[in-house]
């Protein structure tokens, strides 16, 4: 998650300032995500072998896109005429982007990383197909053995831990989101 | 001094700016005015070099700023955009010590000027300094705007409509400060609107653009008085001298052929041209026609020998004003002499016309009701 984090946001700001390449990097995106996740995990086997390892790099490829995907919409929807005032005030490009473009994206960026992990986590049942162990092995074993109680014991932690995961990152992205973007109930604002 | 050399603009076939010459004196109020599309905004950004020119030269202060470092010369440069122009991220004073962030000042200089700034545009840094811009009114904003153009001191502040999304009151309000500010400050400004109300309050000289020209760079009491070009007058408002009492001279409200008279003419003739041309004074001039005094039909009548001559009897202590003295100086004059009348000289002492009550009347009503 952290790598997909640590990807995704730098390929979402190159696409932005490479704007030729927005359209390559979001297609490719787009297409790992279109590969069924039973497909992919069958199709890494052959290449990482089965266990933790293949688990692991599907999920991170399916973070990929919410992550690049937000980073841009994020950041070539930061208004222009705040970009200009900070050009026009003497900011160099990485000053622009650390100061003004990067915190005025991050509520959507932060959107996608949610996305990104609430859907990682659904995905990281699937692994047990592949000898990841996890929760998903109740599930499966549960199906097999047509015991609904135990796809139930695997699937409803699965969910709680699912939620969790978006609930934590809720606080987290409140915790990093510019207290001036929000809204200020209640404060008078007086002529 | 701002100075613009050949300056033009292209967009592919398309030509913003076309062969710009303009210079910009330090101290000055420039506003640059004109319809949407005349290029004024992108005159603006090419001092700062938001917007290259395509060819030409921009100097500042002799230096050529197509070959300076853009970024240094923008944080040598205020800039003050609309209302949107607050990080709405930073707080009141993160906002005002940007600059000053950008230049790494030491954080105690930081500090003390921001409270500094915030003080001069009347917002009080212990209320205010760590409000985010959304808690603030659009004048408040506004103000801070101003306040972060100011902060690292430069000599030249560019402002891009600044007041255009207040409301009338607030814009008002902030027009008056700015122009207060200046008083004390004064920066070379460069202002941007399309307001020519906004352009004649604050202006020093006002710069009329059109299609990417200048049609007319000049004082507001010369554009109003001597529009160079038929755009020009029609923009300004053919009316609009008459709103403004401090640009309607002498010369503008005068009878340019009062009844005169020498002083050798015999008090019969004098009454004489007074009843011929139904007047109850004759003004007295040399034959040079240097105004010596005035005469009213009430003097001639009272004295028995008609065979005296004006000389004798004229009134020689009279006010007069010159031809490019103010309506309102005139009417102050007249109200403080208590005077139905007032000569009006050239610069020679030379008659040159007649203000008097009755010629205002009409003067002023054919300029007001007239056009309706």
């Amino acid at each position: 998650m952290a790598i997909a984090i640590a990807i995704g946001v730098p390929a979402g700001i190159l696409i932005t300032r490479v704007n030729k390449l927005s359209s390559t990097v979001i297609g490719i995106a787009n297409a790992i995500q279109a590969v069924p996740s039973l497909a992919l995990l069958g199709f890494l086997i052959p290449f990482l072998g089965i266990g933790t390892v293949p688990a692991i790099v599907m999920v991170f490829l399916y973070s990929l896109l919410p992550i690049i995907k937000n980073t841009y919409t994020g950041l070539s929807n930061v208004d222009s005429a705040m970009i200009e005032a900070g050009r026009g005030m003497g900011m160099t490009d990485s000053q622009l982007m650390r100061m003004v473009q990067l915190p005025l994206a991050l509520p959507v960026i932060m959107a996608g990383v949610r996305i990104s992990a609430v859907t990682g986590v659904g995905l990281t049942t699937l692994a047990a197909l592949i000898g990841a162990g996890g929760l998903g092995q109740f599930i499966y074993r549960g199906i097999s053995m047509v015991n609904n109680q135990m796809i139930v014991a695997g699937a409803i932690p699965a969910m709680i831990l699912a939620l969790l995961v978006d609930f934590a990152l809720g606080l987290v992205e409140k915790a990093v989101t510019p207290k001036g973007l929000k809204n200020t109930n209640g404060k008078e604002v007086e002529a | 001094m701002i100075k613009f050399e050949n300056v033009a603009k292209r967009y592919g076939d398309t030509t913003v700016i076309k062969d710009l010459n303009i210079e910009i004196n330090d101290a000055e109020i420039a506003v640059l005015i004109g319809p949407s599309g005349c290029g004024k905004t992108t005159t603006l950004k090419m001092i700062n070099r938001l917007i290259e020119p395509s060819s030409g030269a921009i100097y500042i202060n002799d230096q050529n700023i197509l070959k300076a470092d853009p970024i240094e010369l923008r944080r040598n440069i205020g800039y003050v955009i609309q209302q949107i122009g607050l990080f709405p991220h930073m707080t009141v004073e993160q906002n005002i010590g940007l600059i000053p962030t950008l230049k790494n000042w030491p954080e105690d200089k930081k500090t003390a000027r921001i409270r500094e700034l915030m003080e001069l545009v009347g917002m009080p840094p212990e209320e205010y300094m760590s409000r985010y811009p959304n808690e603030l009114s659009g004048g408040q904003q506004q103000r801070i705007g101003v306040a972060r153009a100011l902060a690292a001191d430069p000599d030249i502040i560019l402002m891009d409509e600044p007041f255009s999304a207040l409301d009338p009151i607030t814009r008002v309000q902030l027009q008056d400060e700015l122009f207060n500010l200046q008083q004390e400050l004064h920066k070379t400004i460069v202002f941007v609107t399309h307001d020519m109300d906004e352009a004649l309050k604050l202006g020093d000289r006002i710069c009329i653009m059109r299609d990417g020209e200048v049609l007319q760079f000049d004082t507001s009491e010369n554009l109003l008085r001597h529009p160079a070009h038929g755009f020009v007058e029609e923009f300004i408002g053919k009316k609009r001298m008459w709103q403004q009492p401090e640009y309607i001279k002498a010369e503008d409200i005068m009878i340019t052929n009062p009844i005169k008279a020498t002083p050798s003419r015999t008090l019969t003739q004098a009454l004489e041209i007074m009843s011929s041309s139904s007047v109850d004074s004759l003004i007295i001039v040399d034959d040079k026609n240097k105004l010596l005094g005035i005469v009213t039909a009430k003097q001639v009548r009272s004295n028995a020998n008609k065979a005296k001559r004006l000389e004798e009897i004229y009134e020689r202590d009279i006010v007069s004003v010159k031809l490019d003295d103010s309506m309102a100086d005139i009417l102050k004059l007249m109200a403080q002499n208590d005077v139905g009348y007032v000569p009006v000289t050239d610069e020679q002492g030379r008659l040159r016309g007649l203000i008097t009550r009755s010629s205002l009347v009409n003067v002023l009503g054919d300029r007001y009701v007239g056009e309706e």
